[in-house]
């Protein structure tokens, strides 16, 4: 994202993204395979939460700890709701995303009262309150039994039961995720955010009023992880308090990191990077950590910004002709 | 009346292992502003150790509890060279992530080597002493002695010799201290050594009176960040108050609340707290 004015190009500064779209939309048609279907998913789910996560600590630079806590009550909402209401899935999902902003908004109020680390644990303080919470409010959430039996959602004659049709309810979300955030990060409110990342006393100077900025992209923040989670809840179908924990926050945090911190592409690549890679390692379970943990330790010792990052500075090395004629904003 | 001083004194026992936990951590934080998220593994994986001296190889009790915070110590010296020390000049959620790398892996290092399952740890100071109505056994007793003698030294160490004063004119001003010739990284290996055996001190005192588990690392994690935040984070009187203001919110949010939302209780203050005053009890401005 340069200032300077970029010469005109063929393709849409979108291009590459559009071109994953068509390409991860074709492939249901000849790949039929059941387990395959399950780990795209899941990345795209995750995925997303990462974007939620993105906006704040890449744009913004804010580490908001209790990230998972509000995928959480996204996935509650809609499995309480749907399941226990009788509410329908398309009611159940908007009111949980809309319920996650105005709880990020509350939190925000309070949270943006401290700054840097202090913010960091704050909200994890406030994570571990929203795990305990579901865990231990019985009659609201099955407390330690969980909530099972979420049904699929159907649209129509359409049932999202199967995995291939899930497939691309999630790849809808998915790219309306990607679209969204893209566009904030071009829109003056994304500028701004990057701003204040620089530094919070010279944004003021400027003018941008650092604490409703914040807690604008804390609120879409939130969202964007209830959103993910309400697609969560009625995937699996079943809900337990230990996926809203800190240690789902980490490893979407982990995501991000590998894909690159503050870029667009990075909280999928990173996602869809790990989840395969923990595809190889499942023999290992509850080891996996062994593998992974050291690689967080390297990929902050060594490669800051990730592998987005790499990419950005790998073509940095080539002619700067070359760089503007190719320089979408990915 | 009798049942409030009991919770009073059991409320002693946690927050003295609280404080310990918390001086370490708020040392690490006040030299070198790094919030060590890996400083809860460190009690973890003190409370095996000192689990494996006492059931593997039979070391006495006190013994193995020296062996363990001198194990931790250099574990934790051996972190900061390998991690946070080449991170030092980096942007500020960089040591925070990598710290929560380490976190994970050394949970996952444990379960490999111990195992999932909880561990009980038992401790030689048996008995229980019973004074005008009021019992309180012996490993209880230790823990409040213990910690209590611990932070006496801690104070002398930081008050009273020079090298202590190092740790807190590093704390005060990095770049002063550099200036007047305090050789600042063995300050700061120094100091991860003394939070590595605090930690392990605390699980060898605490442990007996609860379970040795993979798990109990995040747990105190958590609390004690919540502690040093609530006392304002570096500050060294701040963690104590506010590792006994977590244990007695804890102890009697248990009696008032109910147990099962007794760990609520200690970070709903954590977040009150926060709100009334963002930079801590004991803390400079924010």
């Amino acid at each position: 994202m340069s200032l300077a004015p970029t010469p005109a190009r063929s393709l849409p500064t979108g291009w590459p993204w559009l071109l994953v779209l068509v390409l991860a939309a074709v492939v249901p048609i000849f790949v039929h395979n059941n387990y395959l279907f399950d780990v795209a998913i899941n990345v795209m789910i995750f995925a997303i939460a990462a974007y939620g996560m993105n906006v704040m600590l890449g744009y913004a630079g804010l580490l908001p700890l209790a990230h998972a806590g509000f995928f959480g009550i996204g996935a509650y909402t809609v499995g309480i709701l749907t399941l226990k209401l009788g509410w329908s899935f398309w009611l159940a999902w908007p009111l949980a995303i809309v319920l996650c902003a105005a709880l990020g908004l509350l939190l925000g109020l309070v949270a943006f009262r401290t700054r840097d680390d202090v913010f960091a644990i704050f909200t994890l303080g406030v994570g571990v309150i929203i795990t305990e919470s579901i865990n231990k409010w019985d009659r609201l959430t099955g407390g330690n039994d969980g909530l099972n039996g979420i049904a699929a959602p159907k649209l129509g004659s359409l049932d999202f039961g199967k995995a291939a049709s899930f497939f691309y309810l999630a790849l809808v979300a998915l790219a309306l995720t990607v679209f969204l955030v893209a566009r904030v990060r071009a829109s003056l409110f994304g500028k701004s955010l990057i701003a204040i990342r620089g530094g919070e006393d010279l944004a003021r100077s400027a003018g941008i009023n650092v604490y409703t900025h914040k807690l604008r992209v804390m609120m879409l923040s939130t969202a964007l992880a209830g959103f993910a989670g309400g697609l969560y809840a009625v995937y699996i179908g079943f809900l337990g308090a230990a996926i809203t924990g800190p240690s789902t926050t980490f490893t979407i945090l982990l995501y991000l990191l590998v894909g690159g911190v503050g870029t667009l592409a990075g909280p999928l690549l990173g996602t869809l990077i790990i989840r395969v890679l923990q595809q190889f390692i499942q023999g290992l379970q509850d080891y996996q950590y062994v593998v992974l943990g050291p690689l967080l330790v390297l990929l902050v010792l060594f490669f800051p910004a990730g592998l987005a990052g790499l990419w950005t500075r790998l073509r940095a090395n080539r002619p700067p002709a070359l760089r503007e004629a190719s320089d979408a904003g990915v | 009346m009798l049942i409030l001083f009991q919770q009073l004194l059991n409320a002693l026992a946690l927050g003295g292992a609280y404080s310990l936990v918390a001086l370490g951590l708020t040392l690490v934080y006040g030299v070198m502003k790094i919030p060590n998220f890996a400083h809860g593994s460190l009690y973890m994986v003190g409370a095996y150790v000192t689990w494996a001296l006492l059931t593997d190889f039979g070391v006495p009790y006190f013994l193995a509890l020296g062996l363990a915070a001198v194990a931790l110590g250099l574990l934790a010296m051996l972190l900061e060279r390998l991690v946070f020390y080449p991170l030092r000049g980096s942007p500020g959620v960089s040591p925070m992530i990598a710290a929560i790398g380490v976190l994970f892996f050394l949970e996952a290092c444990v379960q490999l080597i111990w195992g999932p399952d909880f561990k009980l740890l038992n401790s030689p100071v048996t008995g229980i002493i019973t004074f005008a109505g009021l019992s309180l056994t012996g490993q209880r007793l230790l823990m409040i002695v213990a910690s209590v003698l611990v932070m006496l030294a801690l104070f002398y160490f930081l008050k009273r010799t020079t090298t202590g004063a190092t740790i807190e004119a590093m704390a005060q001003n990095r770049e002063g201290a550099r200036l007047v010739g305090i050789p600042v990284g063995r300050v700061a290996s120094l100091t991860f050594f003394i939070s590595g055996a605090l930690a392990a001190v605390a699980a060898a005192l605490y442990a007996p009176t609860s379970l040795v588990s993979p798990s109990m690392g995040e747990i105190m994690n958590l609390k004690v960040f919540a502690i040093i935040v609530l006392g304002g984070m570096g500050s060294v009187p701040g963690a104590i108050v506010g590792a006994f203001l977590l244990a007695f919110a804890e102890i009697f949010g248990g009696v008032f609340v109910g147990a099962n939302f007794a760990d609520v209780v200690g970070f709903a203050v954590l977040v009150i707290v926060l709100a009334i005053r963002p930079q801590g009890l004991f803390g400079r401005t924010a």
